[in-house]
């Protein structure tokens, strides 16, 4: 199969991508360093709250905060040197974990919500997509309406209180499952069997509740796109030529609206990626959701710019990738 | 020896929404016949049920449209088939196939042309790929089209060699009888040509029957055999296309007739009056009596039925 | 439009009860008018009571009653979510219709800036917000923050229904007849752009709640004005559950809950009866 490459097409994406990024770090520029708040008077506020801490050593702080936070110099300066940080991936040391660098810390973490969030949200997709093509193409089982009918009873409730109830349902009324952590604590990291299985063993519970909210989204745009495309001529047409009804559902439904799920799939990364943070701070799941909050709460203000700025370009790649390849699956791409 | 039976047949579109319940009768005691190796032309304005007709005589309903009553019965050398009685799977493609009207897109468009006749006809053609595929080379050739056509994605095919590429992806199997909805009509007229031409070359190779619809009498005139002329759900009169288009009997058909544009007559072309009635609400007796002027108290009360031999009228006044 | 909600609502079984479940909750947040207690109060009343016939839904460790208290806590979650749906409708309909009206450039510069924050994720920034704004963060900072990043999937859906419009025939009949753009988009297209904007706003509603629950329970906003998520954060620093104090967080989460689902059976219902497609399905050729 000949894989043709579109330059219009990547670059359109490429330029997307770009912009993502550009808005999400000036975004975040703007809120740290336009508001009146000076996140260096809060931090030495803060720690010399209880505590007779002379003038000298309170301007010492000051100047070694500075620095370490890029606030040196007027807004054009602080400007670049927060262009050049990112770009370095050089986010400072880490105020609550010092010395260890931000970059470290959220090097650590990263993988765990990369592969909890890669996990369910493939699940929640391929479940909900199979679920609501299946429900929209045999209208008249009561089963799929069944189906139906749970999966819109979930997808509106907030992750939050999903995993709550899950929380309690496993951690207290039928503890089955463990409901804290990303493994067990005291085996050695690596991967040999029993890590990864306990690896396994401690996302159950954090990506069911993804899958459980999620899942209810796909069934059913998946549907009502399904129960549209059956009126297309092309399956209309199948239909008058005697194609059997598997190769119809496999091939003229199914592969026409697994499209516009693509798309839906890169737009939705971005709640989806919301969703993941407050999970893993329910469950204690060391990704960069519990990062970030642990960094609120202890006042470190590189940890929790170096987290929003890796969401941003983490979720901004993520849909890159999408956008890349999808004209694996559409031949008409180029055409629009 | 006819090929396709019409009996009586009845579909309406049954509606229920939102308290309104509703029954469009597209399509209200029609019957007619297509024999071997002949070209069965339909006529008629924008909904007067020709669509739904030849829908119904596929056994392509989907709710809200439903058959309420009448037969469809196909003779395919000996083999009699019930369209009404429901799984009519295996005659599909081998034995009676479809052309749509060439706007729509009817080849799956995340796939090669190929894969569409792999779809449609191996399952009848059969043996192995290699062997089935160069089969479709050969008719695709025989037809004057060339065979890269397999190669290309439908957004990659021009409109007229879609429509070209989907007659033959029909005749592929050499079906006995084809029902064709409009199939030149968004085409300009030397694709129409290219496209006629063909069909008239594949009733010469295969010998298929042919059922065919267009609002285009032109057409009509060009390519079928017998002519039948529909207004608001019935048949009004059918006969030998030359029979109907010299000599038409029924006012509507005379109508029609006279509207066609002939060289070097410049007279201007009288209108009718009124507009084609709502078929959810149809006038009494027969449905042409408001916009007739040869209307009678009758005409009002009852419906003509349609009398006569090769050429049958539905008309109080001219029976 | 009018007639559009009372159609649905008579002829629609998910409107109607989506329609019924709302009202419970408006009659809940309605209450708190009438309530005996101030929400900011505590020790009011014997603490950590069951539900039972005096506290039909029992007391917090706080001494507050949880019927009261969750209802002050629904109407302001409400109050929230509906400013917040309110002001980012102003700046979807805005982008949404100019993108889709003006076409060309101007649409694809709006629609390039749309996607950007659609894929933005708004919660770390949400939290950066915090962090920085910390005890100067009110409700109404975070409304309007809020509404300017939730903007972007709302103003797509507005356009692709402006797109459809600009080229239907009766629009080109009203501006070959003098109407101004205006008059256009007043008199023509508003009635196909209300029940749109109605979906969006209830799924808006149903987000900016959420939104709000996720951070107050964290502690990330205002946690002295109660609201169903500042109710749980307070449930949890009491450890409520552990203390077996279930119906601290219970029933103001089933109110929310309730919430949710109401607005999004209304939105779902509405979303279907504007789809042209599924109307044709229902009402026939």
């Amino acid at each position: 199969m000949v894989v043709s490459f579109y330059p219009a097409y990547l670059l359109r994406r490429l330029g997307q991508f770009v912009l993502v990024i550009f808005i999400g770090v000036n975004l975040t520029f703007l809120i740290t360093h336009a508001t009146p708040i000076d996140p260096v008077e809060q931090t030495i506020a803060a720690s010399t709250a209880f505590g007779s801490t002379s003038p000298e050593a309170i301007e010492t702080m000051r100047q070694s905060l500075r620095e370490l936070y890029g606030l040196e110099g007027g807004l054009p300066q602080q400007y670049l040197v927060f262009w050049k940080r990112i770009a370095l991936g050089d986010f400072g040391p880490s105020l609550s974990a010092f010395p260890t660098p931000v970059a470290v810390l959220i090097w650590r973490a990263l993988p765990w919500t990369a592969g909890l969030l890669c996990f369910a949200t493939l699940l929640a997709w391929c479940l909900g997509n199979l679920l609501g093509g299946l429900a929209g193409y045999h209208r008249d089982s009561r089963l799929l309406r069944l189906a139906g009918v749970v999966a819109m009873g979930l997808h509106p409730i907030p992750y939050y209180i999903v995993a709550f109830v899950l929380l309690i349902v496993f951690g207290y009324l039928w503890p089955m499952l463990p409901i804290s952590g990303g493994a067990q604590i005291n085996l050695p990291r690596g991967f040999d069997l029993r890590f990864i299985a306990s690896v396994l063993l401690h996302a159950i519970l954090p990506a069911m509740s993804l899958v459980l909210v999620g899942m209810g989204g796909w069934f059913m745009s998946m549907r009502s796109l399904v129960s549209n495309i059956v009126t297309e001529d092309y399956v209309t047409y199948a239909e008058l030529g005697g194609v059997a009804r598997g190769r119809i559902l496999r091939s003229y439904v199914m592969r026409n609206t697994v499209l516009p799920q693509v798309t839906g799939l890169a737009i939705s990364l971005g709640g989806i990626f919301n969703g993941a943070i407050i999970t893993e701070q329910v469950f204690g799941y060391p990704g960069i959701g519990t990062l970030l909050v642990g960094a609120v709460h202890a006042g470190d203000y590189s940890l929790v710019l170096g987290v929003a700025t890796v969401s941003i370009v983490t979720v901004a790649t993520s849909v890159l990738l999408i956008d890349l390849a999808y004209p694996l699956l559409d031949p008409r791409v180029n055409a629009r | 020896m006819s090929v396709l039976a019409v009996a009586n047949l009845r579909a309406y579109y049954m509606t229920n929404a939102f308290g309104v319940a509703r029954a469009v009768r597209a399509v209200d005691d029609v019957s007619l016949t297509v024999g071997r190796n002949e070209i069965y032309g339909l006529a008629g304005e924008s909904s007067c049920g020709k669509s739904t007709l030849i829908r119904t005589i596929a056994a392509a309903t989907h709710p809200p449209l439903r058959v309420v009553g009448g037969s469809v019965t196909f003779d395919f050398g000996g083999r009699r088939v019930d369209m009404l009685a429901g799984d009519v799977g295996d005659i599909r493609w081998r034995h009676l196939s479809y052309i749509m009207q060439a706007s729509m897109s009817v080849l799956n468009p995340v796939r090669r042309v190929r894969q569409s006749f792999i779809d449609f006809a191996h399952r009848h053609i059969g043996g192995p790929m290699p062997e089935f595929l160069a089969t479709v080379r050969a008719h695709l050739e025989r037809l004057h089209l060339q065979p890269e056509v397999l190669d290309a994605y439908p957004h990659e095919l021009s409109g007229g060699m879609r429509q070209r590429v989907t007659i033959a992806l029909a005749t592929v199997c050499r079906p006995d009888f084809i029902i064709a909805d409009e199939p030149t009509s968004a085409l300009d007229v030397v694709v129409q040509k290219a496209v006629l031409t063909m069909i008239r070359e594949i009733r010469r190779d295969i010998g298929s029957s042919l059922l065919f619809v267009t609002h285009d009498l032109a057409v009509h005139a060009n390519l079928c055999d017998r002519l039948g002329v529909m207004y608001a759900g019935r048949l009004v009169e059918e006969g030998p296309t030359a029979d109907l288009l010299h000599a038409p009997r029924h006012p509507y058909t005379m109508h029609l007739v006279a509207g066609l544009p002939r060289i070097g007559d410049a007279a201007p072309k009288p209108d009718l009056p009124g507009a084609p009635p709502n078929l959810a609400d149809p006038p009494t007796g027969c449905r042409f009596h408001p916009r007739c002027p040869l209307a009678m108290d009758i005409c009002r009360q009852e419906a003509p039925a349609m009398l006569g031999d090769r050429h049958r009228v539905a008309c109080f006044a001219v029976s | 439009m009018v007639r559009v909600l009372r159609d649905l609502l008579r002829f629609n079984r998910q409107f109607a009860l989506g329609a019924a479940l709302l009202m419970v909750v408006i009659a809940v947040a309605a209450a708190s008018a009438f309530s005996p207690y101030s929400p900011n109060d505590s020790y009011v009343v014997a603490p950590d009571m069951p539900p039972g016939w005096t506290y039909p839904l029992g007391t917090t460790s706080r001494g507050q009653d949880v019927f009261w208290l969750a209802s002050f806590a629904i109407r302001n979650s409400l109050l929230f979510g509906v400013s917040v749906a309110l002001l980012s409708r102003c700046l979807s309909l805005l982008i949404g219709l100019t993108a889709g009206y003006a076409g060309g450039l101007v649409d694809r510069v709006l629609m390039s800036i749309n996607d950007t924050f659609i894929v933005i994720p708004l919660f770390p920034i949400l939290v950066l917000f915090y962090f920085v704004m910390r005890d100067r963060m009110s409700w109404v900072l975070l409304a309007l923050v809020m509404a300017g990043l939730g903007w972007a999937y709302d103003a797509r859906l507005i356009r692709s229904v402006a797109l459809g419009l600009r080229v239907r025939d009766f629009t080109e009949t009203a501006i070959f007849s003098g109407m101004s753009p205006w008059q256009i988009l007043a008199q023509e297209h508003l009635p196909y752009v209300l029940p749109i904007v109605f979906a969006t706003t209830m799924n808006n509603v149903n987000w900016s709640i959420g939104l709000e629950v996720t951070l107050s329970v964290l502690g990330f906003t205002d946690i002295n004005t109660p609201t169903i998520g500042v109710t749980i954060y307070w449930a949890n620093q009491y450890s409520a559950l552990i203390a077996g104090i279930w119906w601290w967080i219970a029933f103001p989460v089933a109110l929310v809950v309730i919430a949710f689902i109401g607005l999004f059976l209304l939105a779902t219902s509405m979303n279907e009866y504007i789809d042209p497609r599924s109307r044709l399905e229902r009402l026939g050729p």
